[in-house]
């Protein structure tokens, strides 16, 4: 890693510069804090990159320009913050129900209702249980670094192509709000030909027009929907494999924190310090929150380890680290109320309490 | 051009006779789904005929709506994306943004246009998107079984208007094109009937001209077509297209709202030299 190639950006900037790295040339957005350097930075890379930027009307709107630039094939974003997501999902559906890849980006604040403008994360039920209306599952990457944030946007771009699927990128206020050192990578333009098998670009003149594409999600005819439904859930089934996941100090620990994202960080800290006391306890931190690396964890739980689920929201992924160990242990759980910000030092005494309790 | 066409272009050939009237090559060969005396068929004859004679089918992207409507792109043959509710203009948004080659329209209702999606329309047609957008507007929404529309006349009954439209109760039916040619984006908009021969003729030559303010790059074209419901309004079709002409037409006065002349116009994006 050389010294000249980092560069010193927010978690916001480092998800924009990401983006567009991926060959992003369309961004859809709408103010809402804490995400707005995002649009701010697009409003001008975008253009300079030969691409588009529209400050929508509404996030309703901007989640629906995805939805069409997407059906065309164009690498494109929307980002927003969770009021905003909640309006987004009439299209997020939409898309996943219709097969039309898109990066959506939610830098999640405190709630319900206008919440504050803190960091949260109380929109993991909504990211990873699809969000909005109808069965359907979002790949959701939740960064912990601006560094994350970067690659994971870029990959986003890539997964959301190959699985014709909106893909989420879940940060929060503090991973969006930081000012941390990245290296980006060299940037890649989208392959022309992505897409090309049934994106919609006209039928094209010629000879032989082909027939004409229809993307949608209405399926009445007797059958048609449960087939859509059926082809739908083996897609997501596929991504199984697709888990990925940190492990710090497992080994010997026997008491695994389970916690992902910004809070996954601060609880990293509170494991190395525990574990400068002496104490045997260890990190599992989700990279990908849908799928859920249910596999690992089981894992860990069959090798008689015990765990600790900690988030910044009432008890949310407790459910998914619960289903995931079932057969072999259960979870505690330490919740961070959104509106107040954690420190490592919040963390020691529940993991302490947890480990200590046989 | 489809078999069953040649076929009778090559009969009409041997016997002499001249085929005076053909189906367009955009509109696909097949029953509707539409009522009798509904007037989507020819408004849908409409866009196809012109997507043919200004040769923009090949390159044409369609954000269909909801409403009866929904299954157009069963019917005319060009590549469409299902938009939700009200949001087709958003939709065309994001597809002439990426595609701005593209030749890009949305058809929609009354319902979708002018109640859920009218942030939508505004905005898009705010923005002046080089889109054209067909409005069907029949005072009713049909396809969920004749409720109150935006649109619905004052006195109208419908299903959930059953005592009539009260202006106090539920406010007055909103007049679109006047509204969309107030916006600084819209290049043409104008308002058509498809009640009688004339005024389908004259609601052609409005199309054209709104597909034309996207072709020619001014800016967003506009057309409202007064549309008959036989089946919401509880009329015969014959008794449609006169409600049309004596109730509709007073209240939503046919013409040419708004037509910008001259080359397209816009502020310079800021690019990457800026501020360096």
């Amino acid at each position: 890693m050389a010294g000249s190639d980092r560069i010193f950006v927010k978690g916001n900037e480092a998800i924009a510069m990401g983006a567009l790295d991926a060959g992003c040339r369309c961004f859809f957005g709408y103010p809402i804090t804490p995400q707005n350097d995002i649009p701010e930075f697009m409003s001008r890379a975008m253009p300079a990159a030969g691409g588009e930027f529209v400050q929508a009307e509404s996030e309703v709107a901007a989640a629906n320009m995805l939805l069409g630039a997407g059906a065309c094939g164009i690498r494109a974003m929307t980002s927003s913050s969770s009021p905003g997501m909640s309006l987004k999902q009439e299209a997020i559906s939409y898309m996943a129900g219709s097969e039309i890849p898109a990066v959506v980006v939610n830098m999640n604040r405190g709630g319900p209702g206008l919440g504050d403008i803190g960091p949260s994360q109380g929109d993991y039920f909504q990211s990873t249980r699809g969000g909005g209306h109808g069965d359907y599952r979002l790949l959701v990457l939740a960064p912990s670094s601006a560094q994350e944030a970067y690659d994971m946007t870029r990959r986003a771009f890539d997964l959301a192509f190959t699985f014709r699927s909106p893909v989420l990128i879940l940060g929060d206020a503090i991973i969006g709000q930081m000012k941390e050192p990245i290296v980006r990578c060299p940037a890649t333009k989208a392959d022309p030909a992505e897409g090309r098998d049934w994106r919609l670009e006209g039928t094209g003149s010629g000879k032989k027009p082909r027939a004409h594409r229809i993307i949608k999600s209405l399926y009445l005819m007797d059958g048609e929907l449960a087939g859509q439904n059926k082809k739908l859930q083996a897609k997501y089934d596929g991504w199984k494999a697709l888990a990925e996941f940190e492990t710090f100090e497992v080994g010997d620990a026997e008491l695994v924190v389970v916690a992902f994202g910004s809070i996954g960080r601060i609880a990293k800290n509170a494991v190395r310090s525990l574990r400068r006391k002496g104490k045997k306890v260890g990190l599992f931190r989700p990279k990908t929150l849908y799928p859920f690396p249910s596999m690992a964890l089981e894992k860990l739980a069959k090798a008689g380890k015990r765990f600790l689920t900690i988030e910044h929201n009432l008890g949310q992924m407790v459910e998914d680290v619960r289903l995931s160990v079932r057969r072999h242990a259960d979870s505690d759980l330490f919740c961070v109320y959104p509106g107040n910000m954690p420190s490592p030092d919040d963390f020691e005494a529940p993991i302490l309490r947890a480990l200590g309790r046989k | 051009m489809p078999k069953a066409q040649s076929a009778l272009l090559a009969q009409a050939d041997k016997t002499g006779e001249e085929l005076a009237f053909t189906r367009p090559r955009s509109l696909a060969d097949r029953a509707t789904h539409y009522c009798p005396g509904c007037h989507h068929g020819i408004a849908h004859r409409m866009v196809a005929e012109l997507l043919d004679e200004m040769d923009l089918a090949p390159r044409t992207i369609a954000a269909s709506s909801i409403g009866c409507s929904v299954f157009l792109y069963n019917y005319i043959q060009v590549d469409t994306v299902e938009s939700p509710h009200g949001r087709a203009p958003a939709v065309a948004t994001g597809i002439k943004r990426a595609r701005p080659d593209k030749f890009v329209f949305t058809y929609q209702g009354d319902g979708d246009l002018a109640s859920i999606g009218m942030a939508e329309i505004m905005h898009a047609a705010n923005r002046g998107e080089r889109l054209s957008v067909v409005f069907v507007n029949n005072t009713v929404y049909g396809m969920t079984g004749g409720q109150m529309a935006p649109t619905t006349l004052i006195g109208q009954k419908t299903t959930t208007c059953p005592g009539g439209r009260c202006k106090d109760r539920e406010g007055s039916p909103i007049r679109m094109a006047e509204i969309i040619s107030q916006l600084g984006g819209t290049a043409f908009c104008a308002r058509g009937s498809l009640d009688s021969v004339k005024n389908i003729r004259q609601a052609k030559k409005y199309m054209r001209q709104a597909f034309e303010a996207q072709t020619r790059g001014l800016g967003f074209g506009f057309v409202e077509l007064l549309s008959g419901c036989p089946t919401n309004w509880r009329l015969s079709p014959v008794a449609a297209n006169k409600r049309i002409t004596e109730e509709m037409v007073p209240y939503f006065p046919l013409g040419v709202y708004k037509e910008l002349e001259g080359d397209a116009t816009c502020g310079s994006l800021i690019g990457a030299g800026e501020g360096k």
